[in-house]
Protein backbone atom coordinates (compact mmCIF):
# COMPACT_ATOMS: atom_id res chain seq x y z
CA UNK A 1 0.00 0.00 0.00
CA UNK A 2 2.55 2.15 -0.10
CA UNK A 3 2.06 5.01 -2.48
CA UNK A 4 4.79 7.70 -4.32
CA UNK A 5 4.34 11.13 -4.19
CA UNK A 6 2.93 11.92 -7.50
CA UNK A 7 1.40 9.05 -9.47
CA UNK A 8 1.01 7.77 -6.19
CA UNK A 9 -2.50 6.81 -5.95
CA UNK A 10 -3.40 4.21 -9.30
CA UNK A 11 0.12 2.39 -7.53
CA UNK A 12 -1.90 1.49 -4.83
CA UNK A 13 -5.36 0.80 -6.17
CA UNK A 14 -3.90 -2.08 -8.39
CA UNK A 15 -2.83 -3.54 -5.27
CA UNK A 16 -5.80 -2.78 -3.32
CA UNK A 17 -7.87 -3.99 -5.58
CA UNK A 18 -6.86 -7.63 -5.04
CA UNK A 19 -6.83 -6.71 -0.94
CA UNK A 20 -11.06 -5.83 -0.51
CA UNK A 21 -12.54 -8.93 0.24
CA UNK A 22 -16.35 -9.12 -1.42
CA UNK A 23 -18.88 -9.22 0.42
CA UNK A 24 -21.45 -11.43 0.38
CA UNK A 25 -24.62 -10.48 -1.03
CA UNK A 26 -27.03 -11.53 1.89
CA UNK A 27 -24.84 -10.19 4.71
CA UNK A 28 -24.65 -6.88 2.81
CA UNK A 29 -28.06 -6.13 2.97
CA UNK A 30 -28.00 -6.83 6.96
CA UNK A 31 -25.24 -4.93 7.49
CA UNK A 32 -26.13 -1.72 5.35
CA UNK A 33 -28.80 -0.86 7.34
CA UNK A 34 -26.94 -0.76 11.08
CA UNK A 35 -24.39 1.19 9.21
CA UNK A 36 -25.78 3.76 6.71
CA UNK A 37 -26.70 7.01 7.18
CA UNK A 38 -30.54 8.49 6.97
CA UNK A 39 -31.24 8.85 3.31
CA UNK A 40 -30.79 12.99 3.16
CA UNK A 41 -27.53 12.73 4.71
CA UNK A 42 -26.69 9.89 1.93
CA UNK A 43 -28.20 12.47 -0.83
CA UNK A 44 -26.49 14.86 0.29
CA UNK A 45 -23.16 13.40 0.68
CA UNK A 46 -23.78 12.07 -2.82
CA UNK A 47 -24.66 15.57 -4.14
CA UNK A 48 -21.66 17.57 -2.90
CA UNK A 49 -19.43 14.61 -4.16
CA UNK A 50 -20.70 14.62 -7.82
CA UNK A 51 -21.30 18.57 -8.19
CA UNK A 52 -17.47 18.80 -7.38
CA UNK A 53 -16.22 16.15 -9.78
CA UNK A 54 -18.45 17.91 -12.50
CA UNK A 55 -16.71 20.96 -11.52
CA UNK A 56 -13.81 19.88 -11.43
CA UNK A 57 -13.04 16.56 -13.42
CA UNK A 58 -15.82 16.64 -16.36
CA UNK A 59 -16.22 20.56 -17.11
CA UNK A 60 -12.67 21.31 -17.71
CA UNK A 61 -12.63 18.45 -19.87
CA UNK A 62 -15.93 18.76 -21.93
CA UNK A 63 -14.64 22.71 -22.56
CA UNK A 64 -11.30 21.23 -23.90
CA UNK A 65 -13.48 19.57 -26.98
CA UNK A 66 -15.76 22.52 -27.06
CA UNK A 67 -13.17 25.02 -27.37
CA UNK A 68 -12.02 22.86 -30.52
CA UNK A 69 -14.65 22.77 -31.95
CA UNK A 70 -16.01 26.24 -31.41
CA UNK A 71 -15.82 26.79 -34.80
CA UNK A 72 -16.81 24.03 -36.38
CA UNK A 73 -14.82 20.31 -36.96
CA UNK A 74 -13.29 21.68 -40.07
CA UNK A 75 -10.78 24.71 -38.08
CA UNK A 76 -10.06 22.14 -35.81
CA UNK A 77 -8.82 20.34 -38.20
CA UNK A 78 -6.80 22.33 -40.19
CA UNK A 79 -4.79 23.49 -36.95
CA UNK A 80 -3.85 19.34 -36.82
CA UNK A 81 -2.86 19.94 -40.23
CA UNK A 82 0.09 22.31 -39.52
CA UNK A 83 3.74 21.18 -40.23
CA UNK A 84 4.79 22.58 -37.15
CA UNK A 85 1.58 20.53 -35.15
CA UNK A 86 3.27 17.39 -37.31
CA UNK A 87 6.20 18.51 -35.79
CA UNK A 88 5.56 18.77 -32.44
CA UNK A 89 3.29 15.00 -32.32
CA UNK A 90 6.56 13.66 -33.90
CA UNK A 91 8.75 14.92 -31.06
CA UNK A 92 6.44 13.83 -28.70
CA UNK A 93 6.09 10.37 -30.05
CA UNK A 94 9.76 10.05 -30.58
CA UNK A 95 10.59 11.39 -26.65
CA UNK A 96 7.86 8.77 -25.45
CA UNK A 97 9.38 5.84 -27.30
CA UNK A 98 13.07 6.49 -26.01
CA UNK A 99 11.99 7.53 -22.69
CA UNK A 100 9.04 4.69 -21.25
CA UNK A 101 11.61 1.78 -22.36
CA UNK A 102 14.20 3.23 -20.62
CA UNK A 103 12.58 3.28 -17.62
CA UNK A 104 10.98 0.04 -18.37
CA UNK A 105 14.33 -1.67 -18.15
CA UNK A 106 15.32 0.44 -14.95
CA UNK A 107 12.00 -0.07 -13.43
CA UNK A 108 12.41 -3.75 -13.86
CA UNK A 109 15.86 -3.83 -12.80
CA UNK A 110 15.40 -1.86 -9.63
CA UNK A 111 12.16 -3.91 -8.64
CA UNK A 112 14.33 -7.20 -9.21
CA UNK A 113 16.78 -5.54 -6.84
CA UNK A 114 14.55 -4.07 -4.03
CA UNK A 115 11.89 -6.78 -4.34
CA UNK A 116 13.74 -10.09 -4.48
CA UNK A 117 17.06 -9.11 -2.24
CA UNK A 118 17.74 -8.25 0.41
CA UNK A 119 20.76 -5.62 1.53
CA UNK A 120 21.40 -2.79 3.57
CA UNK A 121 20.18 0.53 2.38
CA UNK A 122 17.42 -0.37 0.88
CA UNK A 123 14.64 1.74 2.28
CA UNK A 124 16.81 4.31 1.40
CA UNK A 125 17.39 3.57 -1.96
CA UNK A 126 13.65 3.23 -2.45
CA UNK A 127 13.28 6.37 -1.35
CA UNK A 128 15.57 7.87 -4.11
CA UNK A 129 13.86 6.04 -6.83
CA UNK A 130 10.74 8.28 -5.39
CA UNK A 131 12.78 11.27 -5.56
CA UNK A 132 11.91 12.47 -8.94
CA UNK A 133 8.19 13.06 -8.48
CA UNK A 134 8.56 14.91 -5.55
CA UNK A 135 11.16 17.52 -7.65
CA UNK A 136 9.31 20.12 -9.25
CA UNK A 137 9.23 19.72 -13.19
CA UNK A 138 11.12 23.30 -13.69
CA UNK A 139 13.74 22.29 -11.03
CA UNK A 140 13.76 18.98 -13.29
CA UNK A 141 14.25 21.01 -16.37
CA UNK A 142 16.76 23.21 -14.90
CA UNK A 143 19.37 20.60 -13.32
CA UNK A 144 20.03 19.84 -16.83
CA UNK A 145 20.32 23.30 -17.82
CA UNK A 146 22.93 23.76 -15.13
CA UNK A 147 24.91 20.09 -16.42
CA UNK A 148 24.44 20.57 -20.19
CA UNK A 149 23.87 24.17 -21.05
CA UNK A 150 26.44 26.82 -22.16
CA UNK A 151 27.89 27.70 -18.44
CA UNK A 152 27.45 24.02 -16.81
CA UNK A 153 29.25 21.32 -15.92
CA UNK A 154 29.94 20.17 -19.36
CA UNK A 155 28.60 22.47 -21.29
CA UNK A 156 31.88 24.02 -22.69
CA UNK A 157 33.24 20.49 -23.50
CA UNK A 158 29.79 19.64 -25.72
CA UNK A 159 30.42 23.06 -27.65
CA UNK A 160 33.51 22.20 -28.32
CA UNK A 161 33.01 19.33 -29.95
CA UNK A 162 29.65 20.51 -31.42
CA UNK A 163 27.24 18.17 -29.29
CA UNK A 164 24.16 20.17 -28.65
CA UNK A 165 22.01 18.58 -25.86
CA UNK A 166 19.88 21.32 -23.79
CA UNK A 167 17.94 23.50 -25.98
CA UNK A 168 17.87 20.63 -28.10
CA UNK A 169 16.14 16.95 -28.69
CA UNK A 170 18.50 14.77 -26.10
CA UNK A 171 17.62 17.40 -23.57
CA UNK A 172 14.05 16.99 -23.90
CA UNK A 173 14.31 12.98 -23.69
CA UNK A 174 16.64 13.62 -20.32
CA UNK A 175 13.94 15.98 -19.04
CA UNK A 176 11.22 13.52 -19.94
CA UNK A 177 12.98 10.44 -18.48
CA UNK A 178 13.60 12.47 -15.51
CA UNK A 179 9.93 13.18 -14.64
CA UNK A 180 8.41 9.46 -15.23
CA UNK A 181 11.56 8.12 -13.94
CA UNK A 182 9.71 6.43 -10.76
CA UNK A 183 6.58 5.37 -12.34
CA UNK A 184 7.01 1.60 -13.55
CA UNK A 185 9.67 0.84 -10.66
CA UNK A 186 6.78 2.32 -8.22
CA UNK A 187 4.53 -0.12 -9.79
CA UNK A 188 6.64 -2.96 -10.11
CA UNK A 189 8.82 -2.91 -6.41
CA UNK A 190 5.63 -3.79 -3.93
CA UNK A 191 4.14 -5.92 -6.61
CA UNK A 192 7.00 -8.00 -6.90
CA UNK A 193 7.40 -8.05 -3.27
CA UNK A 194 4.09 -9.32 -2.15
CA UNK A 195 4.60 -12.38 -4.80
CA UNK A 196 7.83 -12.98 -2.92
CA UNK A 197 10.32 -15.23 -4.04
CA UNK A 198 9.15 -19.10 -3.98
CA UNK A 199 8.03 -19.44 -7.22
CA UNK A 200 11.60 -18.10 -8.79
CA UNK A 201 13.59 -20.23 -6.16
CA UNK A 202 11.64 -23.33 -7.33
CA UNK A 203 12.32 -22.51 -10.75
CA UNK A 204 16.02 -22.11 -10.42
CA UNK A 205 16.39 -24.92 -8.48
CA UNK A 206 14.53 -27.19 -11.42
CA UNK A 207 17.58 -25.67 -13.59
CA UNK A 208 16.10 -23.13 -15.29
CA UNK A 209 18.57 -20.15 -15.93
CA UNK A 210 17.99 -16.95 -15.04
CA UNK A 211 16.48 -15.14 -17.88
CA UNK A 212 14.46 -18.21 -18.15
CA UNK A 213 13.26 -18.06 -14.32
CA UNK A 214 12.38 -14.08 -15.56
CA UNK A 215 10.87 -14.77 -18.88
CA UNK A 216 8.70 -17.40 -17.97
CA UNK A 217 8.06 -17.25 -13.88
CA UNK A 218 8.10 -13.32 -12.74
CA UNK A 219 7.13 -11.64 -16.51
CA UNK A 220 3.61 -13.61 -16.34
CA UNK A 221 3.24 -12.26 -12.54
CA UNK A 222 3.66 -9.00 -13.01
CA UNK A 223 2.64 -7.72 -16.42
CA UNK A 224 -0.32 -6.03 -15.62
CA UNK A 225 1.11 -4.05 -13.15
CA UNK A 226 3.81 -3.47 -15.95
CA UNK A 227 1.23 -2.47 -18.41
CA UNK A 228 -0.27 -0.11 -15.99
CA UNK A 229 2.92 1.35 -15.23
CA UNK A 230 4.15 2.04 -19.06
CA UNK A 231 0.46 3.43 -19.42
CA UNK A 232 0.99 6.10 -17.21
CA UNK A 233 4.57 6.50 -17.88
CA UNK A 234 3.63 7.17 -21.72
CA UNK A 235 0.65 9.39 -20.54
CA UNK A 236 3.46 11.48 -18.39
CA UNK A 237 6.30 11.39 -20.82
CA UNK A 238 3.87 12.68 -23.72
CA UNK A 239 2.22 15.28 -21.54
CA UNK A 240 4.99 16.57 -19.46
CA UNK A 241 4.93 20.53 -19.84
CA UNK A 242 7.08 22.35 -16.92
CA UNK A 243 10.21 20.16 -17.24
CA UNK A 244 10.54 20.04 -21.49
CA UNK A 245 9.62 23.35 -21.46
CA UNK A 246 13.00 24.79 -19.43
CA UNK A 247 15.04 22.90 -21.48
CA UNK A 248 13.55 23.09 -25.13
CA UNK A 249 14.40 26.41 -26.11
CA UNK A 250 10.89 26.32 -27.69
CA UNK A 251 12.08 26.17 -31.45
CA UNK A 252 9.15 26.01 -33.62
CA UNK A 253 9.55 22.89 -35.90
CA UNK A 254 12.63 21.19 -33.59
CA UNK A 255 12.08 21.47 -30.36
CA UNK A 256 8.03 22.07 -29.83
CA UNK A 257 6.55 18.81 -28.30
CA UNK A 258 2.53 18.46 -28.26
CA UNK A 259 1.87 20.82 -24.74
CA UNK A 260 4.99 23.18 -25.80
CA UNK A 261 3.11 23.83 -29.31
CA UNK A 262 -0.56 24.05 -27.18
CA UNK A 263 1.62 26.98 -25.18
CA UNK A 264 2.83 28.47 -28.10
CA UNK A 265 -0.70 28.84 -30.56
CA UNK A 266 -2.70 29.68 -26.77
CA UNK A 267 0.20 32.76 -26.23
CA UNK A 268 -0.61 33.89 -29.80
CA UNK A 269 -4.25 33.84 -29.23
CA UNK A 270 -4.79 31.07 -31.81
CA UNK A 271 -7.49 29.42 -29.13
CA UNK A 272 -9.08 27.02 -31.59
CA UNK A 273 -5.87 25.91 -32.69
CA UNK A 274 -4.88 25.60 -29.34
CA UNK A 275 -7.57 23.48 -28.08
CA UNK A 276 -7.44 21.25 -31.14
CA UNK A 277 -3.91 20.43 -30.48
CA UNK A 278 -4.81 19.83 -26.45
CA UNK A 279 -8.26 17.40 -27.96
CA UNK A 280 -5.53 15.17 -28.78
CA UNK A 281 -3.61 15.49 -26.04
CA UNK A 282 -7.22 14.65 -24.06
CA UNK A 283 -7.91 11.86 -26.44
CA UNK A 284 -4.17 10.22 -25.31
CA UNK A 285 -5.43 10.72 -21.46
CA UNK A 286 -8.80 9.42 -22.10
CA UNK A 287 -7.38 6.47 -23.68
CA UNK A 288 -4.89 6.30 -20.74
CA UNK A 289 -7.75 5.98 -18.18
CA UNK A 290 -9.69 3.28 -20.08
CA UNK A 291 -6.54 1.12 -20.37
CA UNK A 292 -5.84 1.83 -16.88
CA UNK A 293 -9.46 0.05 -15.66
CA UNK A 294 -9.17 -2.55 -17.92
CA UNK A 295 -6.45 -3.73 -16.53
CA UNK A 296 -7.56 -3.13 -13.22
CA UNK A 297 -10.18 -5.17 -13.78
CA UNK A 298 -8.81 -8.01 -15.53
CA UNK A 299 -6.02 -7.91 -12.28
CA UNK A 300 -8.94 -8.17 -9.86
CA UNK A 301 -10.70 -11.19 -11.89
CA UNK A 302 -6.98 -12.92 -12.16
CA UNK A 303 -6.83 -12.67 -8.15
CA UNK A 304 -9.91 -13.71 -7.78
CA UNK A 305 -9.57 -16.97 -9.89
CA UNK A 306 -6.30 -17.87 -7.86
CA UNK A 307 -8.26 -17.21 -4.70
CA UNK A 308 -10.57 -19.65 -5.67
CA UNK A 309 -8.26 -22.26 -6.37
CA UNK A 310 -7.69 -24.74 -4.14
CA UNK A 311 -4.67 -24.48 -1.67
CA UNK A 312 -1.56 -26.19 -3.33
CA UNK A 313 0.62 -26.74 -0.22
CA UNK A 314 -0.17 -26.63 3.46
CA UNK A 315 0.76 -23.11 4.99
CA UNK B 1 26.73 -0.76 -1.95
CA UNK B 2 27.12 -2.60 1.37
CA UNK B 3 27.97 -6.37 1.85
CA UNK B 4 25.08 -7.78 3.76
CA UNK B 5 26.38 -10.48 6.19
CA UNK B 6 27.11 -14.17 5.07
CA UNK B 7 24.17 -15.98 6.21
CA UNK B 8 21.53 -13.88 5.26
CA UNK B 9 23.85 -13.91 1.89
CA UNK B 10 23.12 -17.72 1.88
CA UNK B 11 19.63 -17.35 2.70
CA UNK B 12 18.67 -15.21 -0.01
CA UNK B 13 21.01 -15.27 -2.89
CA UNK B 14 19.43 -18.28 -4.44
CA UNK B 15 18.59 -15.60 -7.28
CA UNK B 16 20.67 -14.49 -10.02
CA UNK B 17 21.37 -11.11 -11.08
CA UNK B 18 21.54 -9.36 -7.69
CA UNK B 19 24.77 -7.64 -8.90
CA UNK B 20 23.33 -6.85 -12.52
CA UNK B 21 20.42 -5.11 -11.36
CA UNK B 22 21.57 -3.38 -8.39
CA UNK B 23 24.42 -2.19 -10.80
CA UNK B 24 22.57 -0.86 -12.94
CA UNK B 25 19.98 0.50 -10.81
CA UNK B 26 22.62 2.41 -9.59
CA UNK B 27 23.87 3.48 -12.54
CA UNK B 28 20.96 4.89 -14.08
CA UNK B 29 19.66 6.55 -11.07
CA UNK B 30 23.32 8.09 -10.98
CA UNK B 31 23.01 9.52 -14.08
CA UNK B 32 19.26 10.20 -14.38
CA UNK B 33 19.34 11.85 -11.08
CA UNK B 34 22.02 12.18 -8.55
CA UNK B 35 24.69 13.55 -10.94
CA UNK B 36 22.56 16.53 -12.51
CA UNK B 37 21.00 17.06 -9.01
CA UNK B 38 24.93 17.64 -7.63
CA UNK B 39 25.33 19.86 -10.56
CA UNK B 40 22.44 22.36 -9.03
CA UNK B 41 23.91 21.70 -5.18
CA UNK B 42 27.55 22.66 -6.42
CA UNK B 43 25.90 25.59 -8.55
CA UNK B 44 24.71 26.76 -5.49
CA UNK B 45 28.41 26.90 -3.83
CA UNK B 46 29.56 29.47 -6.54
CA UNK B 47 27.16 31.67 -4.55
CA UNK B 48 28.46 33.49 -1.13
CA UNK B 49 25.69 32.79 1.49
CA UNK B 50 24.98 36.58 1.33
CA UNK B 51 24.51 36.45 -2.36
CA UNK B 52 22.43 33.31 -1.79
CA UNK B 53 20.17 34.95 1.09
CA UNK B 54 19.86 37.92 -0.84
CA UNK B 55 18.53 35.88 -4.02
CA UNK B 56 16.46 34.16 -2.33
CA UNK B 57 14.78 36.43 -0.33
CA UNK B 58 14.23 39.46 -2.31
CA UNK B 59 10.75 40.92 -1.82
CA UNK B 60 9.20 39.46 -5.33
CA UNK B 61 10.26 36.28 -4.61
CA UNK B 62 8.88 36.41 -1.40
CA UNK B 63 5.85 37.03 -2.35
CA UNK B 64 5.87 34.25 -4.63
CA UNK B 65 6.82 32.02 -1.56
CA UNK B 66 3.78 33.11 0.24
CA UNK B 67 1.36 32.64 -2.89
CA UNK B 68 2.45 29.43 -3.36
CA UNK B 69 2.66 28.19 -0.12
CA UNK B 70 -0.85 29.88 0.87
CA UNK B 71 -2.59 28.63 -2.62
CA UNK B 72 -0.97 24.86 -2.08
CA UNK B 73 -1.99 24.96 1.46
CA UNK B 74 -6.09 26.15 0.59
CA UNK B 75 -6.04 23.79 -2.36
CA UNK B 76 -4.84 20.41 -0.37
CA UNK B 77 -7.33 21.39 2.28
CA UNK B 78 -10.26 21.53 0.18
CA UNK B 79 -8.83 18.31 -1.54
CA UNK B 80 -8.58 16.73 2.01
CA UNK B 81 -12.60 17.47 2.83
CA UNK B 82 -13.59 17.01 -0.88
CA UNK B 83 -11.15 14.19 -1.45
CA UNK B 84 -12.68 11.96 1.76
CA UNK B 85 -16.06 12.89 0.62
CA UNK B 86 -15.65 11.54 -3.11
CA UNK B 87 -13.57 8.40 -1.44
CA UNK B 88 -16.41 8.11 0.92
CA UNK B 89 -19.54 8.27 -2.11
CA UNK B 90 -17.54 5.75 -4.11
CA UNK B 91 -16.96 3.25 -1.26
CA UNK B 92 -20.23 3.53 0.61
CA UNK B 93 -22.93 4.60 -1.86
CA UNK B 94 -24.00 2.79 -4.72
CA UNK B 95 -25.34 5.02 -7.74
CA UNK B 96 -25.48 4.82 -11.30
CA UNK B 97 -22.52 5.81 -13.20
CA UNK B 98 -20.05 5.53 -10.26
CA UNK B 99 -17.65 3.22 -12.29
CA UNK B 100 -17.13 5.80 -15.04
CA UNK B 101 -16.56 8.18 -12.04
CA UNK B 102 -14.33 6.35 -10.07
CA UNK B 103 -11.99 6.34 -13.46
CA UNK B 104 -12.62 9.42 -14.30
CA UNK B 105 -10.80 10.47 -10.74
CA UNK B 106 -7.54 10.22 -12.32
CA UNK B 107 -8.03 12.81 -14.97
CA UNK B 108 -5.95 15.13 -13.27
CA UNK B 109 -2.95 12.46 -13.18
CA UNK B 110 -3.74 11.33 -16.73
CA UNK B 111 -4.49 15.13 -18.45
CA UNK B 112 -1.05 17.56 -19.40
CA UNK B 113 -0.84 20.25 -17.03
CA UNK B 114 -0.95 22.62 -19.42
CA UNK B 115 -4.26 20.95 -21.34
CA UNK B 116 -5.64 21.49 -17.97
CA UNK B 117 -4.36 24.88 -17.67
CA UNK B 118 -5.73 26.09 -20.91
CA UNK B 119 -9.27 24.86 -20.62
CA UNK B 120 -9.46 25.97 -16.71
CA UNK B 121 -9.28 29.64 -17.74
CA UNK B 122 -11.36 29.16 -20.80
CA UNK B 123 -13.96 27.96 -18.06
CA UNK B 124 -13.17 30.77 -15.76
CA UNK B 125 -12.51 33.67 -18.02
CA UNK B 126 -14.91 36.26 -18.24
CA UNK B 127 -16.55 34.76 -21.43
CA UNK B 128 -16.55 30.74 -20.56
CA UNK B 129 -18.88 28.60 -18.88
CA UNK B 130 -18.27 29.70 -15.29
CA UNK B 131 -16.68 33.13 -15.51
CA UNK B 132 -19.85 34.44 -17.14
CA UNK B 133 -22.27 33.49 -14.64
CA UNK B 134 -20.04 34.61 -11.95
CA UNK B 135 -18.89 37.74 -13.68
CA UNK B 136 -22.46 39.88 -13.18
CA UNK B 137 -21.59 39.41 -9.21
CA UNK B 138 -18.06 41.04 -9.17
CA UNK B 139 -16.63 37.70 -8.80
CA UNK B 140 -12.76 37.06 -10.71
CA UNK B 141 -11.33 33.24 -10.64
CA UNK B 142 -9.23 33.49 -13.46
CA UNK B 143 -6.01 35.62 -13.64
CA UNK B 144 -5.00 36.12 -9.88
CA UNK B 145 -5.15 34.44 -7.00
CA UNK B 146 -7.96 32.28 -7.16
CA UNK B 147 -7.30 31.17 -10.32
CA UNK B 148 -4.18 29.43 -8.83
CA UNK B 149 -5.82 27.93 -6.15
CA UNK B 150 -8.29 26.28 -8.17
CA UNK B 151 -5.64 25.00 -10.65
CA UNK B 152 -4.05 23.71 -7.46
CA UNK B 153 -7.38 21.93 -6.46
CA UNK B 154 -7.48 20.05 -10.22
CA UNK B 155 -3.93 18.43 -10.33
CA UNK B 156 -3.90 17.26 -6.40
CA UNK B 157 -7.56 15.85 -6.94
CA UNK B 158 -6.98 12.16 -7.04
CA UNK B 159 -4.46 12.29 -4.00
CA UNK B 160 -6.51 12.10 -1.23
CA UNK B 161 -9.33 10.15 -2.55
CA UNK B 162 -7.06 7.16 -4.04
CA UNK B 163 -4.94 7.29 -0.55
CA UNK B 164 -8.17 7.17 1.36
CA UNK B 165 -10.10 5.01 -0.43
CA UNK B 166 -8.57 1.51 -0.18
CA UNK B 167 -8.89 2.02 3.54
CA UNK B 168 -12.15 2.41 3.68
CA UNK B 169 -12.73 -0.28 1.48
CA UNK B 170 -10.40 -2.44 3.86
CA UNK B 171 -12.26 -0.72 7.36
CA UNK B 172 -13.50 -3.47 9.44
CA UNK B 173 -17.26 -2.96 9.09
CA UNK B 174 -17.93 -5.08 12.31
CA UNK B 175 -16.43 -1.91 14.30
CA UNK B 176 -19.09 0.24 12.84
CA UNK B 177 -22.02 -2.21 14.09
CA UNK B 178 -20.28 -2.26 17.26
CA UNK B 179 -20.41 1.17 17.81
CA UNK B 180 -24.17 1.41 16.89
CA UNK B 181 -25.15 -1.50 19.02
CA UNK B 182 -23.42 -0.05 21.83
CA UNK B 183 -25.33 3.18 21.29
CA UNK B 184 -22.92 5.67 19.29
CA UNK B 185 -24.75 8.13 16.63
CA UNK B 186 -23.68 7.68 13.08
CA UNK B 187 -21.68 11.16 13.59
CA UNK B 188 -20.04 9.71 16.75
CA UNK B 189 -19.44 6.51 14.70
CA UNK B 190 -17.66 8.32 12.24
CA UNK B 191 -15.70 10.51 14.83
CA UNK B 192 -14.86 8.21 17.25
CA UNK B 193 -13.98 4.69 14.98
CA UNK B 194 -14.25 5.81 11.17
CA UNK B 195 -11.70 8.76 11.02
CA UNK B 196 -9.12 7.34 13.46
CA UNK B 197 -8.66 4.47 10.88
CA UNK B 198 -8.61 6.60 7.74
CA UNK B 199 -6.92 9.74 9.03
CA UNK B 200 -2.89 8.59 8.38
CA UNK B 201 -4.23 8.00 4.91
CA UNK B 202 -6.08 11.46 4.83
CA UNK B 203 -2.70 12.91 5.61
CA UNK B 204 -0.87 11.00 3.78
CA UNK B 205 -3.32 12.24 0.86
CA UNK B 206 -2.96 15.76 2.15
CA UNK B 207 0.63 15.81 1.95
CA UNK B 208 1.33 14.41 -1.18
CA UNK B 209 -1.54 16.89 -2.83
CA UNK B 210 0.12 19.87 -1.03
CA UNK B 211 3.85 18.46 -2.36
CA UNK B 212 2.74 17.95 -5.43
CA UNK B 213 1.18 21.85 -5.53
CA UNK B 214 4.14 23.61 -4.56
CA UNK B 215 6.33 22.46 -7.87
CA UNK B 216 3.39 22.89 -10.02
CA UNK B 217 3.97 25.01 -13.13
CA UNK B 218 2.45 23.98 -16.22
CA UNK B 219 -1.44 24.50 -15.06
CA UNK B 220 -1.09 27.14 -12.82
CA UNK B 221 0.85 29.84 -15.43
CA UNK B 222 -2.04 29.90 -18.01
CA UNK B 223 -4.78 30.86 -14.95
CA UNK B 224 -2.53 32.58 -12.69
CA UNK B 225 -2.41 36.23 -14.53
CA UNK B 226 1.33 36.13 -13.24
CA UNK B 227 1.68 39.46 -11.51
CA UNK B 228 4.91 39.83 -10.19
CA UNK B 229 4.25 40.34 -6.27
CA UNK B 230 0.52 39.51 -6.66
CA UNK B 231 0.00 35.94 -8.88
CA UNK B 232 3.63 34.55 -9.37
CA UNK B 233 4.37 31.15 -8.51
CA UNK B 234 7.79 30.50 -7.23
CA UNK B 235 8.63 28.04 -10.18
CA UNK B 236 7.63 30.49 -11.88
CA UNK B 237 10.23 32.69 -10.80
CA UNK B 238 13.17 30.33 -11.83
CA UNK B 239 11.72 30.43 -15.44
CA UNK B 240 12.41 34.09 -14.79
CA UNK B 241 15.41 33.65 -13.73
CA UNK B 242 16.43 31.69 -16.40
CA UNK B 243 15.31 33.75 -19.10
CA UNK B 244 17.65 36.91 -17.81
CA UNK B 245 20.58 33.99 -17.89
CA UNK B 246 20.20 34.56 -14.18
CA UNK B 247 21.58 30.82 -13.64
CA UNK B 248 22.54 31.35 -9.58
CA UNK B 249 19.64 33.00 -9.22
CA UNK B 250 17.39 30.32 -10.52
CA UNK B 251 19.68 27.80 -8.89
CA UNK B 252 19.22 29.30 -5.23
CA UNK B 253 15.56 29.71 -5.50
CA UNK B 254 15.44 25.93 -7.32
CA UNK B 255 17.80 24.43 -3.76
CA UNK B 256 14.38 26.15 -1.71
CA UNK B 257 12.33 24.26 -3.63
CA UNK B 258 14.09 20.89 -3.79
CA UNK B 259 14.40 21.52 -0.01
CA UNK B 260 11.28 21.68 0.34
CA UNK B 261 10.10 18.39 -2.06
CA UNK B 262 12.72 16.29 0.58
CA UNK B 263 11.18 17.56 3.82
CA UNK B 264 7.98 16.16 2.01
CA UNK B 265 8.76 13.46 1.29
CA UNK B 266 10.64 12.71 4.61
CA UNK B 267 7.15 13.83 5.82
CA UNK B 268 5.06 11.69 3.89
CA UNK B 269 7.54 8.47 4.42
CA UNK B 270 6.69 8.71 8.01
CA UNK B 271 3.22 9.33 7.51
CA UNK B 272 3.04 6.05 5.42
CA UNK B 273 5.27 4.47 7.92
CA UNK B 274 2.78 5.39 10.20
CA UNK B 275 -0.51 4.14 8.12
CA UNK B 276 1.57 0.63 7.84
CA UNK B 277 1.60 0.78 11.65
CA UNK B 278 -1.68 1.47 12.21
CA UNK B 279 -3.03 -0.81 9.67
CA UNK B 280 -0.85 -3.59 10.46
CA UNK B 281 -2.05 -3.40 14.11
CA UNK B 282 -5.48 -3.77 13.24
CA UNK B 283 -5.35 -6.42 10.93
Amino acid sequence: MSTPLSQAAPAASLHDVAATPAPKPARRAARQAAITEPAWVRWTLLGVALAFIFLFLVLPLAAVFTEALRKGAGAALEALQEPDAWSAIRLTLITAAIAVPLNLVFGIAAAWAIAKYEFRGKAFLTTLVDLPFSVSPVVAGLIYVLMFGAQGWIGPWLQAHDIKIVFAIPGIVLATIFVTFPFIARELIPLMQAQGTDEEQAAIVLGASGWQTFWHVTLPNIKWGLVYGVILCNARAMGEFGAVSVVSGHIRGQTNTVPLHVEILYNEYQSVAAFAVASLLALLALVTLVIKQVVEWRFEREQKAAAELPPERPV
Amino acid sequence: MSTPTPPRRAAKRVLPGFKLTLGYTLFYLSVIVLIPLSALISKTFTLSWLQFVAAVSSPRVLASYQLTFGASLIAATVNAVFGLLVAWVLVRYRFPGKKLIDALVDLPFALPTAVAGISLTALLASNGWIGSLLEPHGVQLAFNRNGVVIALIFIGLPFVVRTVQPVLEDAEKELEEAATCLGATRWQTFRHVIFPTIAPALLTGFAMAFARAIGEYGSVIFIAGNMPMVSEITPLIIIGKLEQYDYAGATAVAVVLLVISFALLLVINALQAWQRRRNGAMT
